[in-house]
């Protein structure tokens, strides 16, 4: 067919469709070598995904869609699959299905066989339907469906070769109709209509028979397109009748119920036929039940999560902490050797004072992020994550939140942007809004090394994980708060319903967690040495510029008449901090200073909030800036967590931690949000709910711990 | 009765969905169709949710959803 082009000779282009949570993401990965993001729980990806490889003589590109339990347009996400199947160019379809829940994952490929497409069927999952003992017939259910049907496993990697070379060998055959059978009566019915239309020809993509069959059952696309035909007045009183036999013979008044009745008892009928399960005991508990009995209790399924979460912060401050010594006094090395290969004066402070001090104060925290992120990787892999929402729904509605919102707001905690777009499973468009409103009280993965640096500075070692576990429930809980205000004032309207799958315990393979934590630590690291570097070097740059000459010579002349040595370093420490408020920096701190006297904030503190807009790092590697130009002089330990906690008296600290809690996430996750709300107006309304909410809580939470101390 | 009024363990039939439009359908393509036996495994703290298990698929529901589904004992 298409043949004429050599560049196109071999290229098939394959659309990977399947109920969420069967692996197709997984399953690309494993054909194709590439890292797509996979987890275990309902909609783990939510934009369609190309991926290129080379197999055979064949050019691939396969696009993973979102997952969908039906071909509706229901969520954003399945509006994607639907639109992509029924608008856009593909070759072939490669249905995933969970080997271990044919019955209902069969749903799905019955509405696919409609679409009259190239299709073949991925028995997915297959060693762990080994396992559980269940046997597919694959060649007998072939035959049944008409579908190729292979089992593969991603994990195992069995089958992933056979089901290439099957799509290559469907590919380069006819089409064939796959043998979807319905009820006598339902039959009958189709095949009055499709007489009709033989007989009439009108233009068809479709064979006639799915055509009658999409017609029959409401499709918007066939009805849309047989409406403008001439045919349609005399087709359509024929099809009122028909639909009324099937209506009746299902006893409803709704015919896309009687058709998933009888897609139903089709794939009932294919699945007693080819699915043989061995030992089947009913009343044995699967592990899944077993673990379901502790983990959600209705007493102590909550506490129970509140343990894990405080274990995860605990270990993130502990584990965190020791390899931190070791990561400070490299920089300090690292300072001292480059300090010393370079001549001239300026460019060695600002590689010195800006960028290492800049970028060393970020990557002091690395460990404690891999923590995090390997917490998060257990919770999103294990399936864990939908029995949390199931627990929490109920506490959530209160506030106005669907339970399912639990999901984005936890991907929140590793980093706003994904959690952002994570929302699109949330099908209100309000409760979408309102959750990614609140998504930001969520403090993400960047704030932690802000939490970790304040809480080692003013609290005992053995209290620190405790406060850092406190700072994210109080998170958490003001973005509650948050929303249920937000709920009864911009965002009013009706619950929406809450039907969410329960995936099965599954152990995590090493090799994803590994994979997935390293790719964020990379993107971290890598963040530090780009973004970082500059915005330290920019830092450092207004804070030594414009030099001032007056107070040069001033100190000069005081320094050399001092008496005593201390006098005289007593003095250079009152220059430095002088030529500092004299820089554009300090300049700039204090016309801004008088907003945040309120909240107990020295201006470095306020230039460090405002410079953590662009990114919640920049924060501490400003501070490093800022705090390694003052005054180091005196011999002390020279760290940070030292410097910060000599400079900023504790209420400030607490005020300082709110205000980062609650303001505006990055510049990079506001402009995610924009994209996602739809308009650049909700990120300024976001921008100023943010800001007010900072505001009032950290003058608060000043004045309380003033009048405590 | 319908499936809010049922006990955890039991084991019904579904009668009757009596959802509107897209829940309905939504509901429809978890599986949750007439004639299909289904079991109450859990109950969130107040009965908030609703947690039921359809052939071999776990399914959490609000007891809003819950309530709209009409079930029968199975003899």
């Amino acid at each position: 067919m298409k043949s004429e082009c050599p560049l196109t000779k071999n290229h098939i282009k394959i659309a990977l469709v399947g109920q969420p949570n069967v692996g197709k993401s997984m399953l690309i990965n494993s054909v194709s070598n590439s890292h797509l993001h996979v987890g275990n729980f309902s909609g783990v990806t939510v934009e369609k995904t190309e991926v290129l490889f080379d197999y055979k003589d064949y050019n691939f590109t396969v696009v993973d869609l979102p997952g969908t339990y039906a071909l509706a347009d229901y969520t954003i996400e399945e509006r994607v699959t639907h639109n992509f199947l029924l608008y856009e160019e593909y070759d072939i379809i490669i249905n995933v299905v969970d080997s271990t829940n044919l019955a209902k994952n069969l749903q799905l490929t019955a509405e696919l066989m409609t679409l009259g497409k190239k299709m073949v069927i991925a028995l997915n999952m297959s060693d762990e339907a080994k396992k559980e003992g269940i046997e597919i017939d694959e060649a007998y259910m072939s035959e049944l469906l008409g579908v190729p049907c292979i089992k593969t496993s991603a994990v195992t990697k069995e089958g992933l070769n056979q089901l290439l070379d099957k799509t290559i060998e469907v590919f380069n055959n006819n089409f064939t109709l796959p043998k979807l059978i319905f009820s006598e009566t339902v039959e009958e019915e189709i095949e009055k209509i499709e007489y009709y239309l033989k007989k009439h020809q009108p233009v068809c993509p479709n064979v006639y028979r799915n055509v009658a069959i999409n017609i029959l059952r409401n499709d918007k696309k066939t009805f849309k397109k047989l409406h403008d035909e001439p045919i349609w007045t005399e087709l359509l009183p024929i099809l009122i009748e028909s639909s009324k036999h099937i209506e009746l013979h299902h006893d409803t008044d709704d015919i896309k119920e009687a058709f998933a009745e009888e897609y139903a008892s089709f794939i009932r009928g294919v699945v007693a036929e080819t699915v043989k399960v061995s030992d089947e005991d009913l009343t044995k508990q699967t592990l899944t039940d077993k673990i379901d009995k502790v983990l959600i209790h209705p007493v102590f399924g909550i506490p129970i999560f509140l343990f894990f979460m405080w274990g995860l912060f605990q270990l993130t401050f502990e584990l965190g902490a020791i390899p931190m010594d070791y990561i400070d006094s490299f920089f300090v090395w690292l300072g001292d050797v480059v300090g010393n290969t370079i001549a001239n004066d300026n460019i060695r402070k600002m590689v010195v004072d800006g960028v290492i001090a800049g970028v060393g104060a970020v990557v002091l925290f690395v460990p404690n992020i891999i923590i995090l992120f390997i917490g998060i990787a257990l919770l999103e892999s294990t399936g864990y994550m939908s029995r949390v929402a199931f627990l929490l729904d109920g506490f959530f509605h209160k506030f106005g939140l669907h339970g399912q919102s639990f999901i984005p707001l936890v991907t929140g905690f590793g980093c706003s942007i994904p959690a952002y777009m994570s929302a699109r499973i949330l099908k209100n468009d309000r409760d979408r809004l309102l959750t990614l409103f609140i998504i930001g009280f969520m403090s993400c993965g960047a704030r932690l090394p802000v939490y970790v640096l304040f809480a080692g500075a003013f609290f005992d070692e053995s209290m620190a994980g405790n406060v850092l576990f406190a700072i994210y429930v109080s998170g958490a809980v003001i973005g509650l708060i948050a929303a249920k205000i937000l709920k009864l004032t911009a965002f009013k309207g009706v619950d929406e319903p809450f039907v969410m799958e329960m995936p099965k315990y599954r152990l995590p393979s090493l090799k994803l967690i590994w994979h997935t934590v390293v790719t964020k630590t990379l993107m971290y690291l890598k963040k530090a040495g780009t973004f970082i570097a500059a915005a330290s070097m920019l830092v450092w740059f207004l804070s030594e510029y414009p030099k001032n000459q007056d107070i040069e010579n001033k100190y000069a002349t005081l320094i050399e008449n001092a008496k005593t040595k201390d006098e005289a370093t007593r003095l250079e420490i009152q220059q430095k901090k002088e030529e500092l408020s004299n820089s554009y920096i300090g300049q700039i701190g204090q016309v801004i200073e008088p907003l945040f006297t309120p909240l107990g904030f020295d201006w470095k503190m306020d230039v460090a909030l405002v410079s953590g807009l662009a990114a919640k790092e920049v924060v501490v590697s400003t501070l490093g800036v800022l705090y390694s130009t003052g005054d180091t002089t005196d011999g002390e330990d020279k760290s940070l967590q030292n410097a910060i906690k000599k400079h900023i008296p504790f209420a400030s600290a607490i005020a300082f931690i709110v205000v980062v809690m609650t303001y505006l996430p990055c510049f990079a996750a506001t402009t995610v949000f924009a994209k996602e709300a739809g308009s650049w107006r909700y990120a300024f309304y976001l921008f100023v709910f943010t800001s007010v909410v900072a505001y009032i809580l950290a003058f608060t939470a000043y004045r309380i711990a003033v009048s405590l101390i | 009765m319908n499936l809010l009024e049922c006990k955890k363990g039991d084991k019904v039939v579904i009668t009757k969905i009596k959802a509107k439009d897209e829940l309905k359908r939504r509901l429809i393509s978890f599986g949750l169709i007439k004639g299909v036996d289904l079991e109450i495994l859990n109950c969130s703290p107040g009965k908030k949710t609703v947690e039921i298990k359809v052939d071999k698929t776990r399914l959490a529901l609000r007891k809003e959803e819950a309530s709209l589904i009409e079930v029968e004992c199975e003899e």
